[in-house]
C-alpha cells in the first residue's frame, strides 16, 4: 500500500549500481597479458557510471511532491525517487528495492566521481587489471549501499565492500599492509555482526507484532512494531556497525593503519566514500529507522563525535607521516558529521550531508597530493620532506588550497557543511557545538604545521631535481578544485536538493517522537537561563 | 533554476529607483582588487616587474575611486536614511537558514573603505620599490591584492557571515604574507602563529554567530539591529563577549596579541598594511559595527572591553620602551594604540575609536614605511643600536618619520593629538582610572617613540661607513648594498629586501630610498599632519566625523558631551605628560648614553622579553601540552583505546584460540567467501530481475 511497484521505466538506479559490477566482470575476463587494456576498460566503466549519475542528478526532482514523474518513479509519501523494486524472496519480504533522495543523491554522485579519479590519479604498476576489477567491485558495493531501501540489500552491499578493500590493501598496500588489512577486516566484520543480529531481530519482532515479514526500510520505518526500549537495543546494534565504518571514536584505531597502508586509490575510496556508508547509515538506518532511540542516544553520539573532533586533531598533530596526518584529520571531520546527524535539527543534518560530500572531495584531493609528493620525494615522513614549495609551486598551491578547504575557510566548501552543522546543532546541543567549534583552531594547527614541514624551509640542495605537477595530474585534480569553489561560494544547487529530503526526515522523526524537536530559529528570542527574560520576550511579541 | 536570484535582482532594481545610482558602485570596491588578483594569478609572472605591481596598484586605486563614488552616492541620501544594501546572490540557503552575499553601505563602512583603500594604494606603490628584485615580485602583489580584497569584504559585508568571510580571508592572506620568505623557517612559523592565534579569536566569532542565529534567526546586521529590543540582555551580552574574543584575536589585544610582534617577519610593506589599514583594525571595526548590540548588552560587557583595551595599551607601551628592533617597537606600539581604540569602544566612544583608527592608519603606515626605507638603506640591519645619526643620509624619510613621531606622541596640531584626546575624554567619563591608564600610556608612547627617533636619526653614530673606494661607481645606486648573490656567486633564494643574515656592525653605505618609496611617505605625512580636521573639538560645526558617522552609531554612541573646561584640562595634562616622555627619552638617549651597553641599563630585561608572557606560553605549549599530546598519541591511543576495543572484541568472540586461528590466514578465505557469496547473490538478483 505504501509503494507502487514501477517497472515500466528504465531502471536507472539498478543500471548504475550494476554497471560497475559488470565492468569488474569484463575486466576479469580480459587476459592478464593485456593488463593496460583491462585498466582502460575499467576506467571506461567507471566513466560510464559517472555519466549515468550525471543524468540522474539532472533528472532529479527538487520538489518531488510537485512533480508528475515522467522518467522518474516517485514515492511521494517518503520523498524517494527513481524507485526500482523487484520482489525477490517473497516469503521473507526481501526485495531488490532501490531509491534515491536528496540525502543519497550527492553521495552517489561523490562515489561516481571519485572512482575514476582514483583509478586515473593513482595508477599501480603491478597487476593493474585486478586492481581495476577490485575498485569497480568496491564502487558497486558503495553505490548499492547508498541506494538500497531494503535492509537485506543494504547489509549485503555494506559487507560486500570489505572484500575488495581487503584485497586492495593486501595486494597493493604499503610495507605493513598485512596486519593493517587484517585489522580492518576483523574490525568491520565484527561491527557488522551486531548489525546483522539487530536487523534480523527487528524483522522478526516486527513480524510478530504486525504479522507482516518485511526487510523493507520504508515499511519498517513507518511500522509501530517495536517498543521503544527494544528499539534502543536494536539501534545500538546498527550503531556499532556504523561507528566502526565511519569511524567514530573510540572505534577508530583501524583507521590510521588502513588509510595509510592502503594504496592511494584505495585510501581515496575508503576515506572518501566507504566512511560515508557509516555516516549515511546513521541517518538512514539510525535516525530514520529508530527516531526515538537516535534521540535517546543523541547525547552519547554527539559526545563521541565531539571527542573525535578534538582527539583526531591532537592525533593528527602528533604524526610523523604526512599521510597519517591526513588520515587522522578524517576522524576529526567525521566527528562533525556525527554531531550534525545526532543533533537532529534540519540545519545540522543538511550540514552533515554536505559535509559528507565535502569531506570526500577534500580527503580524496589530499590523498592524491600526498601521493604526488611521495612519488617525487620517495617518502612521506616529515624528516625527508621540506622546502618543496620553491621547486613545485603548483603542487604547493593546490595543497594549500585543499588545506584551507579542510580547515573550513569560508568561501571554500568545507566551511558550508561544518558551519551549518554547528549552527544547527547549537539549537539542541549547545555546548557540544561550542566545543566542536574549537576544532577549527586545531585543524589549522595540524594542517598548517604539516604544510610547513613539507613545503617551507630551504630546499635540500642534494635532492634530485623535483618536477612540479604534470598537466595530467593537475587535470585529475581540476574537477575537485572546481567543486570546492562551487560548493563554497554557491552551494544552492546542492542544498536545494538535500533540504526537502531532510525536511521529510525531520517530519518523520517528529511524527514518531511526537514532539516538535527543534524550535524554529528566531522564535527563541530569549535566553533560556532566566524566566524573567522569557516573560519579557513574550510581552514584546 | 531557483526563484530567489531573480527576486534579489528585482529588489535591487526597486531599490535603484529610490537610491542614488552611485552607491551601487559598492560591489566594485572588493571586485577590483580581486580582479587584479585573478589577472596576477593567471599571468603575473609574465607581466613581471614592475608591471605586475602597477596592475595591483591600479586595482587598488580603482577600489579607492569606487569608494569615493559610493561615498558621494551616500552623501546624496538624506542624513538619517544613509544605508543601502546590495545583495549579489544567496550564498547559503536551506529553509530558515538563509545568508545573502551582500554589502551594506552606510557611513561607517564607507569611512572604512575610503581610508583602507587609500592607505593600501599608497603602500602598494611603495612596495614596487621595496620589493624590487625579489624573485617572487609578482606573487607578492597576488597576496597583497587578496589581502586588500578580504579586508574590503569584511568592511562592506551586510551580515556577520559575510564579514566572517573577509575576516578569515584576511587571516589566510596574512599567513601567506608573513611567511612570504618561507625559506627561513622562523618566518614560516611566524605566519603560522598569526593564523592560529587569530583562529582562537575566530572560535569566539563562530560561537557569537551561533548565539546570534538562535536569538535572531539571521546574520544580517540590519535585521539584527531592528530586533534587538525583545532579546534578553544576557543573550546579547554573550554575543558581544564572544565577538569581542574575535576582536581580541584580530586586533591583537591581551591575551592574544602574541602574533602581532612576530608578524613583522613579513616584508615591511606587509607590516605597514597589516598594522595600519587592514587586519588589525578589523576587530575594532567589528565592535563598532555591532554597537547597537553593545548598547543593549549588560553594563559589565562595555566595562570589560574598556579594561582589556586599557590594559593592553599600557602593557604594550611598557614593552615597546625596551625593544631594539626598529619594527618591533612599532609593532608593540600598534598593539598599544589598538588598546586605545578598544578602550574607546568599551567607553561607548565609537566615533573617537574610528577617528583614531583613521589617523593611526596614516601615521603608523608612515612609521613602518619609513622604517622599511631605513632598513633597506642600512643593508637589512634592523637593530636600532647599530644605527644613529642617520638624519643626513635619509632626509625625506627622516622628515616624514618625525611628522609621524609627533602625531603618535600626541603633539598638537598633528592628527594623533586630536583623536587620542577624544578617546581619553570619553574614557574619563567612563572612569578616571581608565583615563589615568590612558594618560600614562601616552607618556610611555612619547618616550618610546622619541627613543626610536633618537636612536635612528640622532644621537651617536654606531655604525661604520663603507669606504667610498670599496663602492664601485655604478653600483653605488640604490641597490648597491643589497647582495643578490651569496659569497659563492649563487643567487640568493630571496630578493634584496629579504632579511638575509645580517652581520651586525658590517660597514654600510646608508642610502635614501628612491622616489617610488619616498613620495608615498610624503603623502602619508600630509595625512598624518592634517587629518585632525576630521573631528575638531571646537564645537558642533567642526565635529564632521561625528555627524557623518551618526546614522551608524547613534544607537550605541555615548551621549555624554564633555564640558569644554574639563576637555581642555585633560588635553593639556596629556600634552604635558607627552612632553615629559619626549624629554625623558631625549635626555636618556641623546645625552646620557652613548654606547649600547649604557643604553641597556635603561631597558629592563623583563620588558625586553614582554613580561615573559610569550616565552611562558611557548614553554607551556612546547612542554606540558606537547608531552600530554604525545602521551595521547602513543600510550593512550594504542594501549588504552586500541587495547580496550580489541580486548573487548576478543572477549566477545567465541574464544581466544579461535580468534587466533582466524588471524592466521583464514581472513583471506573469509574475504574470498564473501566475494563469492556476493557474486552468487548478484547473479541471482539479475536472474530474478530479468524475468
Amino acid at each position: 500500500m505504501l509503494l507502487a511497484t514501477e517497472t515500466v521505466n528504465f531502471p536507472l538506479l539498478s543500471a548504475l549500481v550494476i554497471l560497475p559490477a559488470i565492468g569488474a566482470g569484463v575486466v576479469a575476463l580480459i587476459p592478464s597479458r593485456r593488463a593496460a587494456t583491462a585498466r582502460n576498460v575499467g576506467v571506461l566503466f567507471s566513466l560510464g557510471t559517472l555519466a549515468l549519475v550525471v543524468y540522474l542528478v539532472i533528472q532529479f526532482q527538487i520538489h518531488p511532491e510537485f512533480a508528475s514523474g515522467g522518467a522518474n518513479a516517485l514515492d511521494h509519501a517518503n520523498g524517494f525517487q527513481f524507485i526500482d523494486r523487484v520482489v525477490w524472496l517473497k516469503q521473507w519480504g526481501i526485495s531488490w528495492h532501490l531509491g534515491v533522495d536528496g540525502i543519497s543523491l550527492w553521495l552517489v554522485a561523490l562515489t561516481a566521481l571519485l572512482v575514476p579519479i582514483a583509478l586515473l590519479g593513482a595508477p599501480v604498476k603491478s597487476d593493474p587489471k585486478s586492481f581495476a576489477g577490485w575498485i569497480l567491485l568496491l564502487e558497486f558495493g558503495c553505490l548499492g549501499g547508498f541506494l538500497a531501501l531494503d535492509l537485506f540489500v543494504f547489509f549485503v552491499m555494506f559487507e560486500l565492500v570489505l572484500a575488495p578493500m581487503y584485497f586492495l590493501i593486501v595486494g597493493w598496500g604499503g610495507p605493513d599492509r598485512r596486519p593493517a588489512a587484517m585489522k580492518f577486516f576483523l574490525y568491520t566484520m565484527f561491527g557488522s555482526a551486531f548489525m546483522l543480529v539487530a536487523m534480523i531481530a527487528l524483522v522478526v519482532l516486527n513480524s510478530h507484532s504486525t504479522g507482516h515479514t518485511t526487510f523493507d526500510l520504508i515499511a519498517l520505518a513507518n511500522s509501530p512494531g517495536v517498543a521503544n526500549t527494544t528499539a534502543r537495543w536494536l539501534f545500538l546494534g546498527f550503531a556499532i556497525a556504523f561507528a566502526v565504518k565511519m569511524p567514530l571514536f573510540p572505534l577508530h584505531t583501524w583507521l590510521p593503519d588502513t588509510y595509510t597502508e592502503a594504496p592511494t586509490a584505495g585510501s581515496i575510496i575508503v576515506a572518501g566514500v566507504m566512511a560515508k556508508l557509516g555516516a549515511y547509515g546513521f541517518l538512514r538506518f539510525g535516525v530514520y529507522l529508530f527516531p526515538e532511540a537516535a534521540d535517546y542516544f543523541g547525547p552519547l553520539m554527539v559526545t563521541l563525535g565531539v571527542i573525535g573532533i578534538l582527539y583526531g586533531a591532537v592525533m593528527a598533530a602528533m604524526q610523523k607521516d604526512l599521510k597519517r596526518v591526513v588520515a587522522y584529520s578524517s576522524v576529526a571531520h567525521l566527528g562533525f558529521i556525527a554531531l550534525g546527524v545526532f543533533a537532529i535539527t534540519k540545519i545540522s543534518i543538511t550540514g552533515a550531508v554536505v559535509q559528507m560530500v565535502n569531506h570526500g572531495i577534500i580527503i580524496a584531493a589530499l590523498f592524491l597530493l600526498v601521493w604526488f609528493i611521495e612519488t617525487r620525494r620517495g617518502t612521506r615522513l616529515f624528516t625527508g620532506l621540506g622546502g618543496m614549495q620553491k621547486k613545485a609551486p603548483v603542487l604547493a598551491g593546490l595543497f594549500i588550497l585543499f588545506t584551507f578547504a579542510s580547515i573550513g575557510l569560508p568561501g571554500l566548501n568545507g566551511f558550508v557543511g561544518e558551519f551549518m552543522i554547528m549552527v544547527g546543532s547549537f539549537a539542541t546541543r549547545r555546548w557540544w557545538a561550542v566545543v566542536a567549534a574549537s576544532g577549527v583552531i586545531l585543524a589549522a594547527v595540524y594542517l598548517l604545521w604539516a604544510f610547513q614541514q613539507t613545503f617551507h624551509g630551504t630546499p635540500d640542495p642534494d635532492e634530485a631535481v623535483e618536477h612540479d605537477l604534470k598537466f595530467s595530474e593537475v587535470a585529475i585534480l581540476a574537477p575537485l578544485v572546481v567543486l570546492i569553489f562551487l560548493i563554497g561560494l554557491y552551494p544552492r544547487p546542492v542544498l536545494d536538493r538535500i533540504e526537502p529530503s531532510v525536511q521529510n526526515l525531520q517530519s518523520h522523526v517528529e511524527k514518531r517522537i511526537g514532539v516538535q524537536h527543534e524550535a524554529p530559529p528566531g522564535a527563541v528570542r530569549v535566553s533560556h537561563q532566566t524566566s524573567d527574560d522569557t516573560s519579557k520576550g513574550e510581552e514584546h511579541r | 533554476m531557483t526563484i530567489d536570484p531573480t527576486m534579489t535582482t528585482a529588489a535591487t532594481t526597486l531599490a535603484a529607483q529610490s537610491t542614488p545610482t552611485l552607491v551601487h558602485a559598492v560591489w566594485l570596491i572588493p571586485a577590483l582588487p580581486i580582479a587584479a588578483f585573478v589577472v596576477l594569478v593567471a599571468c603575473g609572472r609574465r607581466l613581471g616587474e614592475p608591471f605586475a605591481g602597477w596592475l595591483a596598484v591600479v586595482g587598488m586605486a580603482g577600489a579607492f575611486v569606487a569608494s569615493v563614488l559610493t561615498w558621494i552616492g551616500l552623501k546624496q541620501m538624506p542624513g538619517d536614511e544613509r544605508a543601502f544594501e546590495q545583495n549579489l546572490f544567496t550564498w547559503i540557503g536551506a529553509g530558515t537558514f538563509h545568508v545573502d552575499l551582500g554589502f551594506l553601505v552606510d557611513p561607517l563602512s564607507v569611512t572604512m573603505s575610503l581610508f583602507v583603500t587609500f592607505v593600501a594604494t599608497i603602500i602598494f606603490i611603495y612596495s614596487i620599490g621595496y620589493m624590487k628584485g625579489d624573485p617572487d615580485f609578482s606573487k607578492f602583489f597576488v597576496y597583497l591584492s587578496f589581502f586588500a580584497f578580504s579586508m574590503l569584504i569584511l568592511v562592506n559585508g551586510s551580515s556577520l557571515l559575510v564579514t566572517f568571510l573577509g575576516w578569515e580571508g584576511v587571516g589566510a592572506a596574512s599567513w601567506f604574507l608573513i611567511g612570504f620568505w618561507f625559506q627561513d623557517d622562523a618566518n614560516a612559523s611566524a605566519g603560522k602563529k598569526a593564523f592560529i592565534t587569530n583562529r582562537v579569536g575566530d572560535w569566539g566569532f563562530l560561537v557569537a554567530m551561533f548565539f546570534t542565529f538562535l536569538a535572531f534567526g539571521t546574520f544580517n546586521y540590519t535585521e539584527i539591529f531592528a530586533n534587538v529590543g525583545p532579546v534578553a540582555s544576557t543573550t546579547i551580552s554573550a554575543i558581544v563577549i564572544f565577538l569581542f574574543l574575535g576582536a581580541i584575536g584580530k586586533s591583537a589585544q591581551l591575551p592574544l596579541y602574541l602574533w602581532l610582534p612576530d608578524a613583522m617577519a613579513g616584508p615591511t610593506p606587509v607590516s605597514a598594511l597589516m598594522h595600519a589599514a587592514t587586519m588589525v583594525t578589523a576587530g575594532v571595526y567589528l565592535l563598532v559595527r555591532v554597537n547597537p548590540l553593545i548598547a543593549a548588552s549588560d553594563p559589565w560587557v562595555g566595562t570589560t572591553i574598556a579594561i582589556v583595551g586599557a590594559l593592553t595599551a599600557l602593557f604594550a607601551a611598557t614593552v615597546a620602551i625596551a625593544q631594539r628592533d626598529i619594527k618591533k617597537v612599532l609593532a608593540y606600539s600598534t598593539v598599544s594604540q589598538l588598546g586605545y581604540m578598544v578602550m574607546a569602544v568599551g567607553s561607548g566612544a565609537y566615533v573617537a575609536g574610528i577617528f583614531h583608527m583613521v589617523t593611526h592608519a596614516f601615521f603608523k603606515a608612515l612609521l613602518f614605511l619609513g622604517a622599511g626605507a631605513v632598513i633597506r638603506g642600512m643593508n637589512s640591519e634592523q637593530d636600532m643600536t647599530w644605527y644613529g645619526k642617520l638624519w643626513k643620509f635619509f632626509p625625506i624619510t627622516g622628515a616624514t618619520f618625525i611628522v609621524a613621531w609627533l602625531a603618535i606622541a600626541g603633539i598638537p596640531p598633528f592628527s594623533g593629538f586630536w583623536s587620542k584626546g577624544d578617546i581619553l575624554g570619553m574614557a574619563w567619563h567612563k572612569s578616571p582610572i581608565l583615563w589615568a591608564i590612558g594618560a600614562l600610556t601616552a607618556l610611555l608612547t612619547a618616550y618610546y617613540m622619541t627613543r626610536e627617533v633618537v636612536l635612528v636619526f640622532f644621537g651617536q653614530r654606531r655604525w661604520t661607513e663603507l669606504e667610498p673606494t670599496a663602492v664601485d661607481a655604478d653600483t653605488a645606486d640604490a641597490h648597491a648594498e643589497h647582495p643578490t648573490v651569496d659569497a659563492n656567486g649563487n643567487p640568493l633564494p630571496t630578493g634584496p629586501g629579504a632579511p638575509h643574515h645580517v652581520e651586525h656592525g658590517a660597514p654600510v653605505q646608508p642610502t635614501e630610498a628612491p622616489a617610488v618609496m619616498t613620495i608615498p611617505l610624503v603623502v602619508l605625512a600630509v595625512g598624518a599632519t592634517v587629518l585632525g580636521i576630521l573631528n575638531l573639538p571646537f564645537g558642533d560645526r567642526f565635529a564632521v566625523l561625528e555627524h557623518w558617522l551618526e546614522p551608524s552609531v547613534h544607537l550605541g554612541e555615548s551621549t555624554w558631551h564633555i564640558p569644554a573646561a574639563t576637555e581642555w584640562g585633560l588635553e593639556i595634562a596629556v600634552v604635558v605628560l607627552s612632553v615629559i616622555g619626549i624629554a625623558g627619552a631625549y635626555f636618556v638617549y641623546q645625552r646620557l648614553t652613548t654606547t649600547r651597553d649604557e643604553q641597556l641599563r635603561y631597558e629592563p630585561e623583563i620588558l625586553m622579553n614582554s613580561w615573559y608572557y610569550d616565552l611562558g606560553i611557548s614553554a607551556f605549549m612546547g612542554g606540558p601540552v606537547r608531552r600530554a599530546s604525545h602521551w595521547l598519541a602513543t600510550t593512550f591511543e594504542w594501549v588504552v583505546i586500541d587495547g580496550a576495543v580489541v580486548g573487548t572484541a576478543r572477549l566477545l568472540s567465541a574464544g581466544a584460540d579461535r580468534t587466533r586461528r582466524v588471524q592466521t590466514g583464514h581472513v583471506r578465505n573469509y574475504a574470498l567467501g564473501l566475494t563469492a557469496g556476493a557474486a552468487l547473490l548478484l547473479l541471482f538478483v539479475l536472474y530474478r530481475a530479468s524475468f
